[in-house]
């Protein structure tokens, strides 16, 4: 298996993903600047959080215009699997692969904080080893992960069940409490918890393993 | 040519930065002030023959990148 994890100035869960890659998709990742204007070939692309370009303009906006995009919505159309962990998922809704976009925390306050995640289903790439409707707790770390689409997208999104997970309670103003969506056709998933800083007791919780041993039983089957 | 890009939230997104600056007005005791909303401006200048070409290019920036149409609307100013 094939794993590229994209790093755009200002990422900074770069690292913390490529060990939770190594430690538990028993692989090394591929770690590719932005400006690189062809990806490798790759199973799984990782978009890791962070502030990219300082969240100007609007988080992920500026970096989801760079060299590296066009390849990777190319690739995400040929259904590469990609994931956006925070500052990645803004980025995928700014690239228009993820429908929506995340407004500033209802609060106005950076929130960051392990809280507790429903996983909605467990027969996709990213979440098999789930149980179905299982909580999780997995640390969030954002000032803007408040979900917002219109009306008509948000009811698409409920019918098609792309909604990947929520929060068990309100945590930042997010629509219906989503925190992760999936693409139409589920190779593109967009969460805002954090699963790279969830996989050691240590510091709290280990839940975010099993986002990792799911992509690799998908990809071993 | 100048161009002036005023971004705004629309109307049925909520705007958290407005209410906060709203209740700091309050607390300055202006009372008659109400609706506040947040928004942008980007000032540019491009080169350009006429004031329409320069609007459409303007246009495309706006469309493409300064807004984001999922919930901002835009006006383009040319000087």
């Amino acid at each position: 298996m094939d794993v590229t994890i994209i790093l755009f100035p200002g990422t900074n869960c770069d690292q913390d993903t490529a060990n939770a890659i190594s430690n538990h998709l028993d692989v090394v990742p591929n770690i590719i600047s932005c400006k690189e204007k062809v990806i490798p070939k790759s199973d799984l692309i990782i978009l890791p959080g962070g502030f990219s370009y300082g969240d100007y303009l609007r988080s992920g906006a500026i970096a989801a215009r760079e060299p590296v995009m066009k390849d990777l919505i190319k690739k995400a159309r040929d259904g590469v699997y990609v994931l956006g962990i925070c500052n990645g998922f803004q980025i995928l809704t700014e690239a228009n692969l993820l429908p929506g976009t995340l407004l500033k925390n209802r609060s106005l306050k950076f929130i960051s904080k392990a809280v507790g995640i429903n996983i909605l289903r467990n027969d996709t790439f990213f979440t098999s080893c789930f149980q179905k409707d299982q909580t999780v707790f997995i640390p969030v770390a954002h000032h803007d992960g408040n979900f917002f689409i219109e009306k008509d997208g948000l009811m698409k999104i409920e019918d098609n069940n792309q909604v990947a997970m929520r929060y068990s309670e309100p945590v930042n103003g997010s629509s219906n409490d989503i925190a992760g969506l999936y693409n139409e056709s589920f190779n593109v998933l967009g969460l805002m918890p954090h699963p790279e800083r969830a996989v050691d007791r240590r510091t709290g919780s280990d839940d975010g393993i099993i986002f990792f041993k799911s992509m690799m039983k998908y990809i071993n089957n | 040519m100048k161009a002036i890009v005023h971004i705004r939230l629309k109307s049925e997104v909520l705007d958290p930065q407005g209410q906060a600056i709203e209740s700091a007005l309050r607390n300055l005791g202006e009372e008659k002030i109400s609706n506040v909303r947040q928004g942008k401006l980007i000032e540019l200048d491009i080169q350009s023959e006429n004031i329409e070409d320069a609007k459409k290019k303007v246009d495309h920036a706006a469309k493409t990148l300064l807004a984001n149409t999922v919930i901002e609307e835009y006006s383009i100013e040319i000087k």
